[in-house]
């Protein structure tokens, strides 16, 4: 579904590579956990995936597109058939629950009967039936996230990236994101997720990619978050 | 879904930035105004010429009695040298651009002025005192100075006289307010064109938010794009209809009421006029929204 080949990324002419001849493959319906202390290259991962950087060198396929042979008109198809959830949020403050979500398919040119069919089967996916007409700073930081997971999920995507889904949130909130997160694996979506929360990665023991200065250190089934620990 | 869609976000766009929206509205109003007034100076311009030079004629003024001009000091030009000249117009070397040779002798003269006299200058006149002349049509007006040549020193001419020459002032003058007018509106175009640009940069900066999501979610880059080009089109076109409003009102009021009851003797711009310029308002103003969109979008919302 995602695989990186002998992937190198540099942003600047000289400069240390954000990321040094990194291969990955995640299989359809993986739970990858990306680790790593802030700048190690986990951004650098993420937004090759998005096709938001093209790597220096080496080859990257996602949902079985090739993307350095993507062109730039059919960037929108790759993105749709990836969600991504992100430590704030990023919801729209002057929509509703509802709108936010189906603001998400409105954008893609889905028809109003399409919204107004999935959209309350996936505020009630993340549980949050009973509150579309809230505006976003009417709730918690969790509620706050699981919009974003719905909005991110609403069109079905096959991958599914969270950036720190969890960083803003209290421990107790994260499992419950967790589960959903797993609810969401379990229907056969790819979950990959850049995280700096041992806890979660330590209980969840998931397969865990571990990157430390843009070098690909760890790639291990059912790990935990430090080495040390194992 | 996607029609409503755009709508909806031109329509917030614009409500948001609804003083930068204005500004463009009326510095496009302005500028456009300009455009469109020269462009119906040129026109009348070109009306007037055609009007007169289809009227005005060479006229070849012959000897009266006490002359002030030299070539006429032996006296009142006689008949003999009244069909020497004819023959000249008639047979020379310009008979080829010569059209028509009327004859207009004291008496028609002083008639004729009798006819246009309304000051009642003509009852300190005598036929006697009036000067024949022969009127002379050319073929192409431009070739005047040939015909000028060829009669100027023929014994019983004092004097020729191009018509064209009453006009060039006044030509030279409407040139000149066109000439304004079209530098002033190249300035108001620019200024529209930095407010087109600042204003949609504002708001693209504005809705950052919500075009980041738009990206991330997949949706194409015209439908980013869209509202904020439409915002632009939609404002700069508002602007266009005032200059077009208030070009046709200028005409209507200020020409074909004031001017043409005050000023008779020309035929003047009509609204007809205003609405062959309009179209072409309306295209300057859109072009300029476009150009200015795709010059600061691609950089606001890259894909």
């Amino acid at each position: 579904m995602i695989r990186l080949d002998n992937v190198t990324k540099i942003y600047a002419r000289g400069a240390k590579p954000a990321l040094d001849t990194v291969s990955v493959d995640i299989a359809r319906g993986d739970f990858v956990f990306l680790v790593g202390s802030s700048g190690s290259g986990k951004s650098t991962f993420l937004k090759l995936i998005l096709r938001e950087e093209r790597p220096t060198t080496g080859d990257v396929y996602v949902a079985g597109r090739h993307l350095n042979k993507l062109s730039s008109w059919r960037v929108p198809h790759l993105r749709r058939e990836i969600g991504a959830v992100f430590q704030d949020f990023r919801l729209l403050p002057n929509k509703t629950v509802y709108q936010n979500v189906a603001f998400a398919l409105e954008v893609i040119g889905k028809s109003r009967s399409q919204v107004r069919a999935t959209v309350p089967e996936m505020l009630d996916l993340v549980g949050l039936a009973g509150k579309e007409k809230r505006l976003p700073h009417e709730l918690s930081g969790g509620e706050q996230q699981r919009v974003a997971i719905a909005r991110a999920f609403v069109n079905h995507p096959p991958i599914l990236l969270c950036d720190e889904p969890t960083g803003n949130l209290d421990p107790g909130t994260s499992i419950g994101i967790m589960r959903l997160l797993d609810r969401i694996n379990r229907t056969g979506t790819t979950v990959l997720m850049a995280t700096h929360d041992d806890e979660i990665v330590d209980q969840m023991r998931k397969r865990v990619i571990e990157l430390r200065g843009g070098e690909l250190v760890r790639d291990q089934d059912r790990g935990v978050y430090g080495l040390e620990r194992v | 879904m996607r029609l409503r869609f755009i709508t909806g976000e031109v329509f917030n766009g614009l409500r948001r930035n609804l003083t930068m929206a204005l500004s463009v509205v009326l510095v496009t109003f302005v500028s456009l105004t300009f455009v469109g007034a020269a462009a119906l100076i040129q026109m009348q311009l070109g009306q007037l010429k055609d009007d007169w030079y289809g009227k005005v004629e060479v006229s070849i003024f012959l000897c009266p009695e006490n002359s002030r001009y030299e070539q006429c000091a032996v006296g009142a030009v006689t008949v003999d040298q009244e069909n020497q000249i004819r023959a000249v117009l008639e047979d020379g070397p310009v008979a080829s651009i010569v059209d028509t040779i009327y004859y207009e002798s004291r008496e028609a003269a002083y008639e004729n002025f009798v006819k246009h006299d309304q000051q009642g200058i003509s009852q300190l006149l005598t036929p006697e005192q009036m000067q024949p002349s022969f009127r002379v049509k050319l073929k192409d007006p431009e070739q005047f100075q040939v015909v000028a040549d060829a009669t100027a020193r023929l014994p019983g001419v004092e004097v020729v006289q191009d018509q064209r020459e009453i006009f060039s002032q006044l030509f030279t003058f409407l040139n000149a307010a066109t000439l304004v007018a079209a530098a002033l509106a190249a300035i108001m175009l620019l200024a529209a064109m930095l407010l087109i640009t600042t204003t949609i940069r504002l708001s693209a900066l504005s809705r950052r938010r919500e075009t980041t999501i738009m990206r991330m979610v997949g949706s194409s880059r015209s439908l980013i794009q869209m509202p904020f080009m439409l915002e632009g089109a939609v404002a700069a076109t508002l602007g266009a209809g005032l200059a077009i409003a208030g070009l046709w009102a200028g005409v209507r009021y200020l020409v074909a009421d004031w001017l043409s009851s005050s000023v008779t003797w020309v035929t003047y711009v009509g609204e007809s006029d205003v609405w062959t310029v309009a179209p072409w308002l309306l295209m300057i103003a859109v072009l300029l929204a476009t150009v200015s969109s795709v010059v600061t979008l691609g950089k606001y919302t890259r894909a």
